[in-house]
């Protein structure tokens, strides 16, 4: 008879079941591991947050230029100006330069923005340093209010030689809703 | 031969089935669940074949004609979802509870109350994919593969239908997985050892662990879609510091063990039916199951070959490259393990044994092409075209679809103990051959001159090869319709078959009476030969 193998069956399937929750919750895994992926790689020109550094350790390489392109992007349905003071810079190696940006509300309601930075080429995403960027929150802009946002930058020296030219761009998303969203849940 | 001793026990009268509605509802037996299954996926088959009529209609003449541009991106979108979800994989799961019991000699599938309900929310999750397209703003159009942002910020608002119903279809599918590996693990007859297994049944026990391993992945990032559209989170949106790229990598870790999951069985009837036309065992038993191993760990580590396109690390794109093209290893050899087994055999060519060698003919092309895709340099020339269509039609069509109308012939008479009509299986498979090669070849040809998926309209150079693929599409859907008077002939009027059912079939099935009876090997039978799987 078939019988004598139920006992064995409940194992079987308690393992197999555990399977199952267990790569359902990799699922989910996969996004932290994929950021920590990311950050660590520089892929999808992502760049680290707040860069603190000591001047006395940050050798300024005055045999090289690398020149720096501003690209300022608004997402789509995102009705803001945004624009950069300079469509690039050249700057050398370990010398903290700062670029302003600014953004304008033509609308008539209050609006929140966030700009999610990329950078191009992704080998150089781990060689740029930001030291002060408005990127790190979001922008709340009145009705008609105008903006200056200044972004402050350092060029690794270690950028690999082959890199002569980076672009940092910025795509501008309209959060007014997620951050209305997140408000409401804070105080409730 | 095999020899295998079948105990008749008539001390005990087993109860057939229920009548009327009732025996479907509330069935256990492993051959009515089976059954459900088949019919199941052959309407599912029939409902996503008019959606692939509609699209190849359109698609006739360059210009809009038919149908409104949103509404095609609906029928690609359909199309795809129920044909891979609705057709191919519940016809695989049918063909697993109608044999893989009598190929290991157990009495039912292991878990049979589960098995009622694994079979009975699928016709709830495809009823509510479906009804979707009858709803203000229509069903799903953002590709299978639903893509983020489409398939989140910019889909139509019954995106909440379709994730639960694919939330319905994973869990049937997790549940029916459980099932077959907890059969076969734990219910074998005596002797019957794992290397003695047929090898559908090996194929179906390594898909069942691929489908455990994924389809909870698909879960998760269905579920991450929900929340990001409901619930105001953002995995994949980019303004709240997520990234929708993430979601192509998750899909397709999903994605390419699926891809392996409609394929993998197939490889196991192809395997079941080529030693009984050639009359020899099978060539290479044990490397078909390490070949089967390899190219089911493999399928986990080259997903994203779907995306080269999307920005990656140079090394990124040569690790995926070239364990992409490993593939092609285990699969060379298999095809050259099914062309050992016919070299000198006295092959006879019926209608189980045609499609079994289409299959091997077409699934090969097929595996070229893929292997030209695996190119990361030519891919980015390949991607999103009409190469890419041919690509995996290939595979699915004459091969996965092939491969579950050779069982369905070779399986039918020790079903419903009554042979087909011979003659009438030629034409449907000459016409079905015809049908899916005038219909695909030609898209390798557009593919390679550019011309772009899933778009209602094209270009004036690809009106010919369009036209030709849309009539080999009329033929090809129109042949089925053969298929299905075939199987209602059969049943009804076919000649009575004998048990063996074919000369050279090996097997603890066929020693079953035909048709098998509702309950079968409730007294194990004792595997004696070692030849048991071929």
């Amino acid at each position: 008879m078939t019988q004598p193998a139920k006992p064995k069956m409940g194992k079987t399937v308690a393992k197999l079941c555990l399977i199952v929750v267990g790569m359902f919750g990799f699922g989910f895994a996969l996004v932290p591991l994929y950021d920590m992926f990311c950050e660590a790689t520089g892929l999808g020109g992502r760049t680290g947050g707040q860069y603190t550094y000591d001047p006395a350790t940050m050798q300024r390489d005055a045999s090289r230029l690398v020149k720096v392109n501003f690209l300022t992007n608004t997402n789509d349905g995102m009705s803001w100006d945004f624009w950069s003071e300079k469509g690039g810079v050249r700057v050398h190696p370990g010398e903290v330069k700062e670029v302003k940006f600014f953004v304008h509300n033509p609308t008539k309601r209050r609006m929140v923005g966030q700009a999610i930075p990329s950078i191009v080429p992704y080998s150089a995403a781990d060689f740029f340093h930001k030291t002060e960027c408005f990127c790190f929150s979001s922008q709340v802009l009145e009705p008609g209010e105008t903006l200056e946002m200044p972004m402050r930058f350092i060029i690794d020296p270690d950028l690999p030689n082959n890199v002569p030219t980076i672009s940092l761009s910025y795509s501008l998303f309209d959060v007014t809703d997620m951050a209305a969203g997140k408000a409401a849940t804070d105080q409730g | 031969m095999s020899e295998v001793v079948v105990s008749h026990h008539d001390e005990h009268h087993d109860h057939g089935p229920d009548k009327g509605l009732a025996r479907w509802l509330f069935t256990t037996n492993h051959k009515d669940i089976g059954t459900l299954y088949l019919w199941f996926s052959f309407t599912m088959f029939m409902i996503g074949g008019v959606m692939a009529l509609i699209i190849r209609t359109e698609l006739f003449q360059p210009g809009l004609q038919f149908v409104d541009p949103a509404f095609f991106n609906q029928m690609t979108t359909n199309h795809g979802l129920i044909m891979v979800f609705g057709a191919i994989m519940p016809a695989f799961v049918g063909l697993a509870n109608w044999l893989v019991p009598m190929m290991v000699g157990a009495p039912d599938m292991a878990l049979p109350r589960m098995n009622n309900l694994s079979f009975w929310i699928l016709p709830f999750a495809f009823a509510m994919l479906i009804s979707t397209l009858f709803m203000e703003g229509g069903g799903p159009n953002f590709g299978w593969t639903f893509y983020a942002p489409l398939s989140t910020t910019y889909a139509p608002d019954t995106v909440t239908f379709f994730i639960f119903g694919v939330h319905m279809m994973g869990a049937s599918s997790i549940m029916g997985s459980i099932n077959i590996i907890a059969t076969i693990l734990n219910m074998r007859a005596p002797g019957m050892t794992l290397m003695k297994m047929p090898l559908f049944v090996w194929t179906w026990l390594i898909t069942a662990y691929l489908l455990l391993a994924v389809m909870p992945v698909l879960a998760g990032a269905v579920t991450m879609m929900l929340f990001d559209i409901h619930f105001g989170t953002s995995f994949f949106n980019a303004a709240g510091g997520g990234d929708p790229v993430m979601f192509q990598h998750i899909f397709w870790f999903f994605g390419h063990p699926e891809v392996y999951i409609m394929i993998l069985p197939a490889f196991g009837i192809v395997s079941q039916i080529i030693p009984t036309f050639a009359r020899k065992p099978l060539f290479g038993y044990d490397s078909m199951v390490y070949a089967t191993a390899s190219i089911a760990f493999l399928s986990f580590i080259v997903w994203a070959h779907h995306m080269f396109t999307v920005g990656m690390p140079l090394a990124g794109q040569l690790f995926f490259m070239y364990a992409t093209m490993l593939i092609a290893v285990p699969t060379g050899v298999k095809v050259f393990n099914w062309a050992a087994t016919m070299w000198q055999g006295s092959m006879t060519f019926e209608t189980p044994m045609l499609f079994a060698i289409a299959f091997v003919v077409l699934f090969t092309i097929g595996g070229f092409s893929g292997l030209m895709l695996a190119i990361t340099p030519a891919d980015y020339q390949y991607h999103d075209t009409y190469f890419v269509v041919a690509h995996f039609h290939y595979v699915l069509v004459p091969g996965a679809l092939f491969s579950i109308i050779a069982a369905v012939y070779y399986w039918l008479p020790k079903w419903c103990g009554r042979m087909y009509d011979e003659s009438l299986g030629k034409l449907h498979f000459w016409l079905s051959f015809i049908g899916v090669n005038v219909t695909f070849f030609p898209q390798h040809f557009s593919g390679l001159a550019g011309m772009p998926r899933r778009i209602p309209d094209y270009a004036l150079q690809f009106a010919d090869f369009n036209m030709l693929s849309s009539i080999g599409a009329y033929i090809f859907g129109f042949s089925q319709l053969i298929f299905l008077y075939l199987i209602i002939k059969t049943i009804r009027s076919g000649e009575p078959a004998t048990d063996r059912v074919w000369e050279g079939a090996h097997g603890l099935e066929w020693t079953l009476p035909s048709p098998a009876p509702y309950h079968s090997f409730t007294h194990p039978p004792k595997v004696t030969d070692a030849e048991a799987h071929s």
